[in-house]
């Protein structure tokens, strides 16, 4: 493992966070964006400390997908050749809420659907031109099938899956790689006020130390930890008449 | 949600973690805690006090393990600045790389810069380098009622000396400014010593003592009549030259919670007996990596475990040079006529190096630690004992170790406890910091 040219969209997520220190260690360089400027400049402070050569910063909001071709631009300019780009930004909806508020199901569903997926398709042409270099972005396993519990997260992280892997077969002909991320239950910022079961649950660095080998070992779709494979397969394939009769 | 717990497992009192990652969110999680009619809470780090220091009288606790990056780093010089949730293993993971460690560290590397401030912890080096607080240059500190504050030696003096072992109540720490220590290696050159009983501890500690930075001794304190007080002292000193070498994360975990105490009379002797037996020559020497020489029981993540659900104990005290030896002596006896029996003992001589902290534990003399699984029978029999040897041999017990000391002990050996109260934030309230001063 050496130092790469790291790209982070939605770095101040405790996964995304995570993964720049791995890469820090390395004496990496880095592009990060996101939405609070006073975040960005102490995570930019704590990877140099950890040992990362260069950080470089953008704010950024989510809705705002105008301005991606801009900050795309901005961090080839700015990194010379990109070696890894992150995508890890979104938010966790509070479902019953978006069962009755439309507006804001709708806004939930842009800022981990079609944000995520604005991501991708401004980047893409960057690295069809460069021709080597990793895409990841992190779906979900509650985008492999629609939840009764939370769908309108499921359907957008569906979405981001659905590009993500059609965009793998046309960037594998030009030597990029597509890496789909993911994860069960992580204990982060994002989820710090669920409930969520102890056993299943997994550290942020954890998850980050899958993403780093998944990255270099080029792995199309990496369910993080990896027991999160099993439950998925048995989850897809149960038929339809049992699953929907499930409080999952 | 799950909740968290004391190291000990004893007194059980679930505790809530309202989880802040950033600076920022302290004043929203005080605002939150008190909209929710939640009369206290208490920060909390890695949960490595062993008793109920780190548990709030209302069980609803600020977690700040999440509060972790790095501010400012000089290399040259070795002064950090940290969020107050970065654990001892994180900051030597990036600090030994450039040639720093730790001035001062306890036997566990899981803790945070805001718990070791908060309980001014020491180490086996007590006696060179004194407590973790005299290398502490600077604390950013979050009151519930005065907003942020930056206190130092230098500014804000008296808060500052008052949060230095503070345990937790004058603020939610936000970040420390620490002057590491420079090392040219990861190893250390490790002398091991097995002594006979008490007098040749003494001896060898008075004669070995200014040889090494660390020193630490451990005793079989199930060995009665000419053995008791038997044991091994070991030194240790930074080598001189070779790698900078982080020691890899690897752990065994206990996975569950055995159905009873794995650690039982039986158990205890084959150890201890084994344990002093290990070595058959007087003197040892070799060079180990500073991991297990420091942190021996860490490889064995959440042993606590071990004693079952009921937990344990531990009885930490440090009793002046006068009365030192009687009172080892006789609290080991006590120990071993009682069969309470102890996996680890101990023992370790304090100096008289003055900390900033108004109630730091450490003073000059000798500290005994000894671990106990928890019985009903333990804090008014076996306890009620010890501390009125300890009492009365003027020495006095480790708050971050304790879950039982009575209001009068703790008042007459933390004579300052009361300035302490005069400047603790009204929102924190801890279970041992209301048991002891009501
Ligand atoms: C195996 C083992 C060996 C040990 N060896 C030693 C030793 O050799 N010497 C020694 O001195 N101690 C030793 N200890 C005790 C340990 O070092 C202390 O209890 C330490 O303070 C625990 O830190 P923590 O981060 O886990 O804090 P916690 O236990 O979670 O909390 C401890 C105190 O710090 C406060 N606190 C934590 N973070 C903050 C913050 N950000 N702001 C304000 N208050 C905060 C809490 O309110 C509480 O009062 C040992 C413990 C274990 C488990």
């Amino acid at each position: 493992m050496s130092k790469k040219n790291v790209l982070i969209i939605g770095a101040s997520s405790g996964i995304a966070e995570a993964v720049a220190r791995r890469y820090a260690e390395q004496g990496s360089n880095f592009v990060l964006v996101a939405r609070s400027q006073a975040k960005l400049d102490v995570i930019a402070a704590d990877l140099i400390a950890r040992g990362a050569k260069g950080v470089q910063t953008r704010l950024w909001e989510g809705h705002d997908t105008a301005s991606l071709p801009e900050i795309a631009g901005f961090a080839w300019s700015a990194l010379g050749t990109v070696d890894l780009a992150l995508i890890a930004h979104g938010t966790l909806p509070d479902q019953p809420r978006a069962q009755r508020d439309l507006a804001y199901a709708l806004e939930q569903f842009r800022t981990n659907g079609e944000s995520a997926v604005a991501c991708m398709l401004a980047l893409a042409g960057h690295f069809e031109a460069q021709g080597n270099g990793v895409l990841a972005v992190i779906g979900s396993v509650a985008g492999d099938r629609g939840r009764g519990s939370n769908y309108v997260y499921g359907a957008a992280k569906a979405a981001v899956d659905a590009l993500a892997s059609g965009l793998r077969a046309q960037l594998f002909k030009k030597g990029v790689h597509v890496l789909t991320i993911k994860p069960g239950f992580v204990a982060t910022p994002m989820t710090a006020e669920l409930d969520l079961p102890a056993a299943l649950t997994a550290t942020p660095d954890r998850v980050a130390a899958d993403i780093q080998r998944a990255v270099d070992a080029r792995c199309n779709v990496l369910y993080t930890p990896w027991f999160w494979t099993w439950i998925m397969r048995i989850i897809r394939f149960l038929p339809t008449a049992i699953f929907k009769r499930l409080s999952l | 949600m799950p909740t968290l717990g004391s190291w000990g497992r004893y007194p059980h009192h679930p505790q809530t973690p309202h989880s802040v990652g950033w600076p920022f969110e302290i004043g929203n999680a005080f605002s939150r805690i008190q909209g929710a009619g939640v009369a206290s809470t208490l920060g909390y780090g890695c949960g490595r006090s062993y008793g109920d220091s780190c548990l709030a009288q209302s069980d609803h606790v600020i977690a700040l393990a999440g509060m972790d990056r790095v501010i400012a780093a000089d290399w040259q010089t070795g002064v950090v600045t940290v969020q107050a949730g970065v654990t001892l293993d994180g900051l030597i993971r990036i600090a030994l790389p450039n040639g720093w460690f730790l001035p001062v560290t306890p036997g566990t590397k899981f803790v945070t810069l805001g718990g070791a401030v908060a309980n001014d912890v020491h180490g086996k080096n007590h006696h060179v380098m004194g407590t973790f607080g005299r290398h502490v240059r600077r604390i950013v500190l979050h009151r519930s009622d005065k907003g942020v504050c930056d206190c130092s030696p230098a500014e804000n003096e008296e808060l500052f000396n008052a949060t230095v072992g503070g345990l937790g109540l004058t603020g939610i720490i936000l970040a420390v400014e620490l002057q590491l220590r420079a090392v040219r290696s990861s190893d250390i050159e490790q002398t091991c010593i097995k002594f006979g009983d008490l007098d040749e501890f003494f001896a060898l500690s008075s004669q070995q003592d200014s040889k090494y930075e660390y020193t630490v001794s451990w005793v079989d304190c199930l060995a009665g009549g000419k053995s008791a007080g038997r044991g091994h002292y070991i030194g240790g000193n930074h080598s001189a030259a070779g790698e900078l070498k982080v020691a890899d994360g690897h752990a065994k975990r206990m996975p569950v919670d055995p159905p009873f105490s794995l650690v039982n009379t039986l158990t205890l002797k084959a150890f201890n007996a084994l344990y002093y037996q290990r070595q058959v020559r007087k003197v040892v020497e070799t060079r180990v990596s500073y991991d297990p020489f420091f942190y021996p029981l860490d490889k064995l993540l959440l042993w606590n475990r071990m004693y079952g659900k009921a937990g344990f104990q531990q009885y930490q005290c440090v009793i002046p040079p006068e009365s030192g030896r009687d009172a080892v002596a006789a609290i080991l006896r006590e120990t071993s006529i009682n069969g309470a029996g102890s996996f680890l003992a101990v023992l370790k001589q304090c100096a008289d190096i003055k900390s900033p902290g108004l109630l730091s534990f450490p003073k000059a003399g000798v500290s005994l630690a000894l671990d106990f699984a928890q019985r009903d029978a333990l804090n008014t029999r076996l306890f009620a004992r010890l501390d009125a040897l300890v009492h009365e041999a003027g020495g006095r017990l480790y708050p971050a170790k304790d879950a039982h000391m009575s209001a009068h002990h703790f008042q007459s050996a933390y004579p300052a406890w009361a300035r302490l109260e005069s400047l603790r934030d009204p929102l924190l309230m801890s279970r041992f910091w209301r048991r002891v001063t009501s």
